[in-house]
């Protein structure tokens, strides 16, 4: 377990390195100098060069890629162009809300889709098997922000029963109201997600030789679904949510914006509309961090799932 | 029992036998057909913008701006007085030369490098799959974000970032059957008659992948028109006034509150277009993964 740990994190490293240095690379390959992009035409030649020894940019690039990689490790991300505050506070000020709502959302899919496909495969070619994927198909089918803008419409205009306005204020009420429409939004395409994979997952394993017998030996069917075939579908499932996590982060960015709910999505398209390199920088290190640590726990699932992993 | 016993049928071309197949991949999964269509109308639709529009996209109509579906204006008018319906089937041009172009660049570069990684194998093949693990598990509309917010947003760096964050599935699936294909003997043979790797892996190789990556290339197009109307929601879209459905329903969105049709007929021709894909492409890949058949 030790050894897996260990190359596991080592791979998780290496991950992270190397997606922050594409990062560097990526901000760097503006046409243009950012200092000039951030004051516009006007800007004095002094300002300019004020600016540019602000962010670093009058460094060489070896030496501005070591503070680079030094800072992001460390959290100093430097300082928004914008509110002038460090760019990791305005991060963790709003870093709660997208994982609240990425979590929840997460747990609605898997609540809905895993029982559903696993329904799905037991019910091979039934009725409720050929609606389902269609259903399903539907609900994988819809942009975030399309499926966001139709609930919003729907229960927040026509029908107001929650507030256009999804931020909450104290009470465990008003955090229900606002993080419903949101979250259901979120949790119905990962449902769709996760039901196709469960069920295609199950099906393998159904057709599997210990099924066979197990049922002949008189296992009762629960038993067989719950614990012997469940399980061993795991894997594909839990690699198919881990991927989707990544999707479901862009969802949030798409689903903060119509429900004007706070997060990164959010202070990601501020940056984007302000300019602010600094910002984005730092959103991007960000995203980095979440994806590796999101890729980690995946991969350690996988051995508390299947002890097999580990001595792989 | 007929009296002639018929010869042995001449070997069909490789065209033929394509075609063949890929009608009995169609036929396996009616849904298929069904997205077919539906995508092959919205194309047409598109090609046909220029004469079938009943008015100038562009136009703008003081005197009729926010008003409701109506004989004029079949699906009503935008904030400006601009027709929603020319906008619509101009936007349709928009999103599918985009999601075309930027699915057949990630489809070739995806489909070169999982061959190559397969084909040579040890190191390079842990290196070049590893950095696509890393690129797959990126949230694609994040990234696709910040490279049209670095390079601007302009058609051609939009088809870039698209391209770029579909290529990954592309290598996956190209590179497994390369590699199981590379240990049989009639690439042994094909190699000791001095056949080049380029010719091996282009002649004998990729022709077997090839339904499996068209296939993939249906569900990415979908997921590129996806990440298109995504950006243009955020305002990463190709530039105003042009039409991009991304771009109207933000714009509808603004005026959700009294017209609601305007950010609504978009969302809904996004949906059908990517349902339709997602039919055709769901429908295809059970027919051609024996494995699969029926399953998934």
């Amino acid at each position: 377990m030790t050894a897996f740990l260990i190359r596991r994190l080592a791979f998780a490293c290496v991950t992270l390195f190397a997606v922050l240095t594409l990062v560097f690379v990526l901000v760097r390959i503006v046409p243009g100098d950012p200092a000039q992009l951030i004051l516009g035409d006007q800007a004095s030649r002094e300002a300019i060069v004020a600016l540019r020894h602000r962010l670093g940019l009058d460094l060489s690039i070896t030496e501005q890629y070591r503070v680079f990689l030094v800072g992001a490790l460390k959290g100093d991300w430097g300082v928004s162009m914008v509110t002038g505050q460090p760019v990791i506070a305005e991060v963790l000020r709003v870093l709660p809300w997208t994982i609240e709502l990425t979590l929840v959302s997460l747990v609605l899919g898997v609540a809905a889709g895993v029982p559903m496909g696993v329904y799905a495969a037991i019910h091979r070619n039934r009725f409720f098997d050929y609606v389902a994927r269609i259903v399903s198909l539907l609900g994988l089918s819809f942009p975030a922000f399309v499926a966001a803008i139709l609930l919003l419409l729907m229960f927040a205009i026509v029908l107001p029963w929650f507030p256009v306005i999804s931020a909450r204020s104290g009470s465990p009420t008003a955090w229900f109201q606002s993080i419903t429409l949101p979250a259901i939004n979120l949790g119905l395409i990962s449902a769709a997600y996760i039901m196709r994979v469960t069920r295609s997952a199950m099906l393998e394993v159904l057709s599997e030789d210990y099924v066979r017998t197990a049922r002949a030996k008189g296992v009762p069917w629960p038993v067989i679904i719950w614990r012997h075939s469940l399980r061993n579908a795991l894997i594909p499932i839990i690699t198919v949510v881990g991927l989707y996590l990544g999707i479901l982060i862009g969802n949030s960015v798409l689903t903060e914006i119509v429900f004007n709910r706070p997060g990164l999505g959010k202070l990601i398209i501020g940056a984007l509309n302000q300019r602010d390199y600094p910002m984005l920088q730092g959103m991007m290190v960000i995203y980095t961090m979440v994806v590796v640590l999101v890729n980690l726990i995946t991969d350690l699932t996988y051995g508390l799932v299947d002890p097999r992993v580990k001595l792989q | 029992m007929s009296a002639t016993v018929p010869a042995h049928e001449p070997a069909p071309t490789p065209f033929a036998f394509f075609m063949r197949s890929t009608l009995r991949a169609f036929n396996t999964n009616k849904t298929s057909w069904v997205g077919l269509v539906i995508f092959l109308l919205v194309v047409v639709a598109a090609i046909l913008a220029p004469w079938i529009a009943p008015h100038d996209p562009l136009e703008q109509d003081v005197l009729n701006r926010l008003k409701p579906p109506s004989a004029a204006f079949w699906l009503g008018t935008d904030n400006f007085g601009r027709d929603t319906l020319s906008r619509l089937l101009y936007g349709a041009q928009i999103s599918l030369i985009i999601g075309i172009v930027s699915t057949f660049f990630a489809m070739l570069i995806g489909t070169v490098i999982g061959m190559g990684a397969g084909w040579y194998g040890g190191r390079f093949d842990t290196v070049v799959m590893q950095a696509m693990d890393v690129l797959l598990a990126f949230p694609s509309l994040i990234l696709g974000l910040i490279v049209v917010a670095m390079l601007g947003p302009s058609m051609t760096n939009i088809i870039i970032a698209i391209a770029l964050t579909s290529i990954p599935p592309f290598a996956r699936i190209a590179r497994a059957p390369t590699i199981a294909v590379k240990e049989r003997d009639f690439v042994e043979a094909c190699r000791s008659l001095g056949f080049s790797d380029l010719r091996i892996l282009s002649v004998h190789i990729l022709p077997n992948i090839l339904p499996e990556i068209l296939v993939m290339g249906s569900l990415w197009l979908a997921n590129a028109i996806r990440t298109e109307a995504s950006l243009a929601f955020i305002g990463l879209g190709v530039k105003p006034p042009t039409a991009t459905w991304g771009g109207m329903i933000r714009e509808g969105f603004e005026n959700i509150l009294d017209s609601y049709w305007l950010a609504m007929v978009p969302g809904v021709a996004i949906l059908v277009v990517i349902f339709a894909l997602n039919l055709l492409g769901d429908g295809l890949r059970d027919a051609i993964d024996p494995k699969l058949k029926g399953e998934a």
